[in-house]
Parts: C-alpha cells; structure tokens; sequence
C-alpha cells in the first residue's frame, strides 16, 4: 500500500484534504461540457439528414469520456488513490483505453461537419499547424508518452505524484493528452493529411508497447520509493499485462486500415507502373 | 481456407511470397503465445522476471514481446490479403508457419534463456533435460520448416 494520509497525503489536514476533491469535480465538469458538445453536435448533424452521424460513434464518445470520469470520482478513484495497483489501472484506463475510445469517437471529422465554414476552416489551420503536426507525429507522440512514463515512474517524482493531488490530477490530464495524441497519430480515423505509411506506425507501434512492457518489468524488480514490494509487483503486472491488451487492439485497428485501404492503392500503384511502362516503351 | 491460386495470378518466389512470410511471423507468434499462455501462466514454470537477467536482455525481451503481438496480428491480416489476391498456396503457408514456430522456439531457448538469461525454463530442477528438450524441440521444428522451405522454393522456380 502506498502510505497515504487522506487525498493530501501531506497529513495537514485543511486546504491539502479539499484540493483532490475541488480538482476532481472540475475534471467532472470540463467531461460533461466536451461530452455535451458532442451529443450537441451530432444531434445537428443528424437534424441536417444526409449521412447523418453514426450513434455508434457517439457510443464511443460517451464510453471514452465515462472512462476518465470513472478515474476521477467513483470506486475505482477510490481505490487508485488507495495503492499502486489502483494507481495503475487508473493511468491504463485515462492514458490508453479512454484514448483509445475517443479517437475512435472522430471528434475532429464531427466538429469540422457542424461548424461554419469560417470556424471550420480555423480549426483545420490549427489542427494543420506546426504543433498539433509536430507533436501528432507517431515519433514524437511515443517518446512524450513514454518519455514522460519512464520519467515518472523510475526516478523519485513517482513519491510525489502518488501523494500529492495537484500532481496526480495534472498528470490524468496530461496522460490522457498524451494518449490521445500517440493513438490519433498510430489508428486515427479523423482527417490528417501527414500521416505517415503503416510501416512506420506499426515500428512506432512496437517500440512503444517495448518501452512500456521494459518499464512494467523494471517497476517489478524496481518498487517506486514509498511502494511496497507486492503492491509494486500487482501494479506492474496489470501495467505488463493491460499495456498488451491495448496494443493488440491498436494492431488490429492499424491492420484492418491498412487491409481496407489496400485493394485502392495497389490499383492506383498498377496504375503508375503501367503509364510508366508505356511512357517507356513509346520512348 | 488456403486455397491453390488460379493460374493466371503470377506467383512470386517464396522469399518475396506474403504468404510465406505472413504465416512465418503466425508461426513465431503462436509460439510465444503457448509459451506464455503455458510455461508463465498455466504451469508457472517461466517466471515473469529473473534477477540474473542482463540488463540488454529485459530490453531485448521488451522488443520481442512487443513485436510478437504486432506479428500475431499482422500475419493475420497479411495472410488474409494473400489469400484475396489468390496468393496463398498450403504448402507455402505451411512452410511458412513452421518454419516461424522453429526459429521463435530456437531464439527463446538459445538466446532468451541461455545468453540472456531472461528466465530459466523450469526452476529448482535439474536444467539439462529441460533446454535439451527445448533447444530440441526448436531444432527440429526448423528443420522441418526449412526441408518445407526448400521443397516448395525448388517446385516454385520449376514452375516459373
């Protein structure tokens, strides 16, 4: 168990005691507002006829969205303020599976059929810019995942993230952030127009699910200071463990893209090589 | 269902043939699969960490773990792709898969557990018959891939 003191940790009692709750209700809001928004605007778009929008995706929407709240108030925040294993499935839940869920939900294809043109077109500029671009490549985005991962779990900053509510509630947001960056840039299903080819994403793939599994194993043998060694050893194996699940479902994902998408872009490279082989023999 | 590709589907030596390739990674991944799913999980003879690992060694088995699932996966979806072309021919496949079980087992046996020490196959036993048996088992399971291999590479350029 980690050794806790109430959600502070710090053992003042006071203003540290109502700090987690005050954040955690904040995070409840901002999911209900980006979940409105969505509901919202799939309701237009549906309104509008047309393809409409697929309740499927607004399923999805709601299940990923359920998934951070569930880390932020309920039973499971309880327990992953409780001890390391808690802990653990609250950073898979928030830092894979809700990212995981909310791609898959298309906010960025649904937000660009239900604003006006304008602000449409601000959007895409946005979502174009060297930034979102910048950190939305699968490269960057696996290393600020897995970067901040290792930096956190095997250096002395995982005693105060434990303990201290400001930093763990920062930390959700940044893992959610971070995850929904590293799973758009390997299985997106909303318009961008860099990405890179299937192989890339499927070694970016791999190495990540490597730098994960390796830290898992690393945290087993290695407990965070203030962890116990069983504690540390369960929260590692939910992190080996949880960590395949959700690569598989990212494989398949990358995999079933790539299946659909390769009947057109043999017929588009046939196309090429026989104009090229023409072009050839006319010369 | 693997199926004969109709004739007039040109066929591709076996080295650049994706069915080969494709059930040779379901080879590799099917094996780590009943390695993990037997030897950690069911009889607990592997243990999941061994302090007499080298440190390259839990990197290197990261990325193999890592790459397995990616392979079960991919194998899948690529054979898949084969067989919609007309591409996927049994004996090919076959020569692929356990050609692919044979080098995973070879790999784990030699690599993981003797170089690596990743984790011993059984412990507080006496380990000779243990990698003999491993180690052997792997062997063989190459040999007949490769014997496959060979078979269908000579029937293949026959035919060309």
């Amino acid at each position: 168990m980690v050794d806790h003191g109430g959600h502070g940790g710090h053992g003042d009692g006071g203003a540290g005691d109502l700090l987690g709750p005050l954040l955690a209700g904040t995070g409840l809001v901002l999911l209900l507002a980006a979940g409105a928004a969505y509901v919202g605007a799939a309701c237009v778009v549906r309104r509008r006829g047309g393809r409409g929008w697929p309740a499927y995706r607004v399923g999805l929407a709601a299940l990923g969205l359920g998934c951070v709240a569930a880390a932020l108030v309920g039973p499971l925040a309880a327990w992953s303020h409780a001890g390391f294993t808690g802990h653990m499935a609250a950073h898979l839940l928030v830092g894979m599976v809700a990212p995981l869920l909310l791609v898959a939900a298309a906010p960025v294809t649904l937000a660009l059929r239900v604003l006006p043109v304008g602000a449409a077109r601000r959007l895409t500029r946005v979502l174009g810019g060297r930034v979102v671009r910048g950190l939305g490549h699968p490269v960057a985005a696996a290393v600020l995942n897995v970067g901040s991962l290792w930096v956190l779990y095997a250096t002395p900053l995982a005693g105060v993230m434990l303990h201290d509510p400001v930093v763990h509630h920062l930390l959700l947001a940044h893992f959610l952030v971070a995850g929904y960056l590293l799973t758009a840039a390997l299985v997106g299903v909303d318009p961008a127009p860099h990405r890179p080819g299937t192989g890339v994403r499927l070694v970016v793939l791999v190495l990540a699910a490597a730098g994960h599994a390796v830290l898992a194993k690393h945290l087993w043998a290695h407990p965070p200071a203030g962890v116990e060694v069983a504690e540390a050893r369960s929260g590692a194996l939910l992190m080996y463990y949880g960590g395949d699940v959700v690569e598989l479902a990212l494989a398949a994902l990358l995999l079933a893209q790539w299946y659909a998408a390769a009947p057109a872009r043999r017929a588009s490279a046939g196309r090429a090589v026989a104009t090229r082989g023409l072009s050839g023999r006319r010369a | 269902m693997v199926t004969d590709a109709p004739y007039d589907v040109a066929r591709p030596a076996v080295g650049r043939d994706p069915t080969y390739w494709s059930t040779f990674l379901l080879g590799a991944a099917v094996m780590a699969a009943l390695d993990e799913i037997v030897f950690h999980q069911m009889l607990g003879w592997h243990h999941f960490y061994d302090a007499a690992s080298l440190r390259i060694g839990l990197l290197s088995d990261g990325l193999l773990h890592a790459a397995e699932l990616v392979a079960l996966v991919a194998g899948g979806f690529l054979l898949a792709d084969a067989r919609r072309r007309g591409l996927a021919v049994r004996a090919v496949a076959a020569a692929g898969f356990v050609t692919g079980l044979g080098a995973f087992q070879l790999w784990d046996g030699v690599v993981d557990h003797k170089v690596l020490r990743l984790h011993q196959v059984r412990y507080g036993v006496d380990l000779l018959p243990y990698d003999a048996a491993w180690i052997g088992a792997g062997l063989l399971a190459l040999a007949v891939g490769l014997v496959l291999t060979v078979r269908v590479a000579r029937r293949r350029r026959s035919e060309a």
